[in-house]
C-alpha cells in the first residue's frame, strides 16, 4: 500500500528528469549535513522494508513455492491485465493529455484536477466508485447489462478496467508535463505549411513527446501491476481470472505467510527489472 | 514550461498531507483526551476499572460486540472498550506480531490456534458461540434458491470466501458434505465482502454466516441450507498475556461468555455452545 506514494515520487522526478541529477552527482562532495542526514533517514525508510523482504525470504523452499501453477497464473494475468490497462491509458489518455495542455477552455483546472484524482484516492474507493458505475447494478452498468449482457465485475476485462483508472493519472500527467515542455511553434509551423491541427499532432507533436508518453506508460504499467485495492473490490478474486499477484498476496498471507513472502519477491524483482532497465533508455530523455 | 506543471502539481499534494497530518493529530489528541479525563473521573468514582480495553474481535462479531462494548462501559463507567474487527487470520497475525490487544476473539480454532502456539495467550481459549451458515440472495429471492444444491446453477453468480478464511473452509466443508461443486465467480477476501458483492447485487447469492445475513436486514434474503449443521464454526476469546489491561480483559470475557452477553449473541443469529 506504500507503492503509490513511492511511485508518485518517481513520477515528479521524471518530470524533472536527467539534467538536475548530474549536478547533484557534481555537488556530492559538498551537500551539507543538516541535508545529507534527513536524505539519508529517507533512503532507508523507503528502502528498509525492501531489504526486510530479502532477509525474511524461504530462500530454501523458494523455488517450490515459486513454481507452483496458481503462482504462475497469477503473474501471467498481471502481466496481460498490466498491459492491457496500460494499451487502453494509451489510447484515451494520450488525447486527454493534449487537450488539457494544448486547448483552452473554461474548467480546464478543474478538470485536471479531477484527472489526477485517482492518484490521491484510496484504490478501494475507486473500485467502490467503479462498482457505482459500472457495476451490474451501477447507473451505467446496467445499461450495458440490459443492452448487451456484460457485465464487468469478476470478469477479466473488469481487472483491466480497475487497472486502467488508477493508472491511468500517471501517463496522462507525464504527458502534459511533456507536452508542455515542448515547443508549441513546431505544431504551428505545420499548420502553416497546410496541416490539419490532427495530422501536426500525429505528425510532429507526437514524435517530439514519444520520450514522455513511453515514460508514463512504463509508470502506468508499474502501477497497474501492483493494483489491489480497486481489483479486489472491483473485480473480485478468481485464479486464473480475475487473481493477479497483489491479490494472491494478500490471501497468501491468512494462510501461509512463506508463500506471500514469495509471491511479494517476484512482484518486487519484475517491478524493479522494469523500472530499472526502461529508466535509463526512456525517462532521462524528457 | 514544464514548471507551470509542477506548480500545480505540488500545492494539492502539500495539501493533501497537511490534510492528513491534521486528522491524524486530532483523532490522536483527541482520543488522549477523553480517556485521560474518563479515567480520571473514574479513580474517584469506582476504584475498580478503568482504562480501555482493547478487542480484536473477528469481522463476524462487529456487531453484537459493538453493543456489548456500550454495555460494558455503561456497566463500568471509566472504561473504554475499543475494537479492532477484521479476518479473523489478519488479525491473529497482527496479534503475534506484537500488536496492543487485550482480548482476542475469532471465528474458528484453527486461527485461535496461530495466536495460541505463538504463547501470546494467556489461558485457554473458551467456546463462547456457534455460528453456522446460510446462503444470502437478492431481496425477495428472485432466483428462487433453495438449496445449496440450487448455488451450482451455471446462469448464477455466486461468491465464496476464500478458502484461507474460516467462512471459506466452513462453505468448503458444507459444499463437500453436500458432495456439491460449485465454481463461484469470486473467493472474496472476508465474509463481509461476500456479503456486499450480494447487497450492491453484482453477486446473485453468497454463502456467508447466519449472523451476517441478520446484519444485513432487509438488503438480503437468507436461505437455510441442511448441510450447513457440517460446517458449524466454534467462536473462542482469549486475553492476551500482554494484556495492558488485565482486570478490564477478564470482565468483558466474563460479559461476552455471562447469560446477558449471550442474550445479545443470539440474537445476532448465534447459536449457544
Amino acid at each position: 500500500m506504500t507503492l503509490p506514494t513511492d511511485r508518485s515520487d518517481v513520477a515528479a522526478d521524471t518530470v524533472r528528469g536527467g539534467p538536475r541529477r548530474r549536478r547533484v552527482r557534481a555537488q556530492v562532495r559538498g551537500v551539507p549535513l543538516p541535508l545529507l542526514v534527513p536524505a539519508l533517514i529517507g533512503l532507508a525508510f523507503l528502502v528498509l522494508p525492501l531489504i526486510a523482504l530479502l532477509v525474511r525470504a524461504p530462500w530454501r523452499s523458494l523455488p517450490e513455492l515459486l513454481t507452483s501453477a496458481e503462482v504462475w497464473q497469477a503473474l501471467r494475468l498481471s502481466l496481460v491485465c498490466a498491459t492491457a490497462a496500460t494499451a487502453v491509458t494509451l489510447v484515451v489518455g494520450v488525447p486527454l493529455a493534449w487537450l488539457l495542455a494544448r486547448v483552452e477552455f473554461p474548467g480546464r483546472g478543474l478538470l485536471r484536477a479531477l484527472v489526477t484524482l485517482p492518484l490521491v484516492l484510496p484504490p478501494v474507493v475507486g473500485g467502490v466508485a467503479l462498482l457505482m458505475a459500472l457495476g451490474r447494478n451501477g447507473i451505467v452498468g446496467k445499461s450495458l447489462d440490459s443492452w448487451f449482457g456484460v457485465t464487468l465485475p469478476f470478469t477479466t476485462a473488469g481487472v483491466v478496467v480497475a487497472e486502467a483508472f488508477v493508472a491511468m493519472p500517471f501517463l496522462v500527467i507525464s504527458v502534459e508535463g511533456t507536452l508542455r515542455a515542448a515547443d508549441p511553434r513546431y505544431e504551428e509551423a505545420a499548420a502553416t505549411l497546410g496541416a490539419s491541427r490532427f495530422t501536426a499532432f500525429r505528425r510532429v507533436t507526437l514524435p517530439l513527446i514519444a520520450p514522455g508518453i513511453a515514460a508514463g506508460a512504463v509508470l502506468a504499467w508499474a502501477r497497474a501491476l501492483g493494483e489491489f485495492g480497486a481489483t479486489i473490490t472491483f473485480a473480485g478474486n478468481f485464479p486464473g481470472r480475475t487473481q493477479t499477484m497483489p491479490l494472491a498476496v494478500y490471501l497468501a498471507l491468512q494462510s501461509d505467510p512463506e508463500a506471500a513472502i514469495a509471491l511479494s519477491l517476484v512482484l518486487l524483482a519484475v517491478s524493479v527489472a522494469v523500472l530499472a532497465g526502461l529508466r535509463d533508455r526512456w525517462m532521462t530523455a524528457g | 514550461m514544464t514548471r507551470t506543471a509542477r506548480r500545480t502539481g505540488r500545492p494539492m499534494q502539500v495539501a493533501a498531507l497537511g490534510v492528513t497530518a491534521l486528522l491524524a493529530l486530532s483523532s490522536c489528541s483527541s482520543s488522549d483526551d477523553s480517556s485521560s479525563t474518563k479515567s480520571d473521573s473514574s479513580a474517584s468514582a469506582s476504584a475498580k476499572l478503568s482504562g480501555t480495553v482493547t478487542v480484536f474481535a473477528a469481522a463476524s462479531l462487529k456487531e453484537s460486540f459493538t453493543t456489548l462494548g456500550k454495555e460494558f462501559e455503561k456497566a463500568h463507567p471509566g472504561t473504554k472498550v475499543t475494537f479492532s474487527f477484521g479476518g479473523s487470520d489478519s488479525l491473529a497475525a497482527s496479534i503475534t506480531g506484537g500488536a496492543p490487544a487485550d482480548v482476542f476473539a475469532s471465528a474458528s480454532p484453527k486461527t485461535m490456534a496461530i495466536v495460541t502456539d505463538a504463547g501470546d495467550a494467556s489461558g485457554t481459549p473458551a467456546t463462547f458461540v456457534h455460528n453456522q451458515l446460510e446462503i444470502a440472495t437478492l431481496p425477495g429471492n428472485p432466483d428462487k434458491i433453495s438449496s445449496l444444491k440450487d448455488l451450482t446453477r451455471s446462469s448464477l453468480k455466486v461468491v465464496l470466501c476464500d478458502k484461507t478464511v474460516p467462512c471459506g473452509a466452513a462453505a468448503q466443508k458444507a459444499l463437500d458434505a453436500g458432495k456439491l461443486k460449485l465454481t463461484p465467480v469470486s473467493y472474496e477476501q472476508d465474509v463481509k465482502a461476500a456479503l456486499t458483492k450480494v447487497e450492491l447485487k453484482e453477486a446473485d447469492a453468497a454463502v456467508v454466516y447466519k449472523t451476517d445475513v441478520h446484519a444485513a436486514g432487509d438488503k438480503v434474503e437468507g436461505v437455510e441450507f441442511p448441510e450447513s449443521a457440517d460446517a458449524i464454526n466454534d467462536y473462542p476469546i482469549v486475553q492476551l498475556k500482554d494484556a495492558q489491561n488485565t482486570e478490564a480483559a477478564k470482565a468483558f470475557i466474563a460479559l461476552v461468555r455471562s447469560a446477558e452477553g449471550q442474550k445479545v449473541l443470539t440474537e445476532a443469529g448465534f447459536l449457544q455452545p
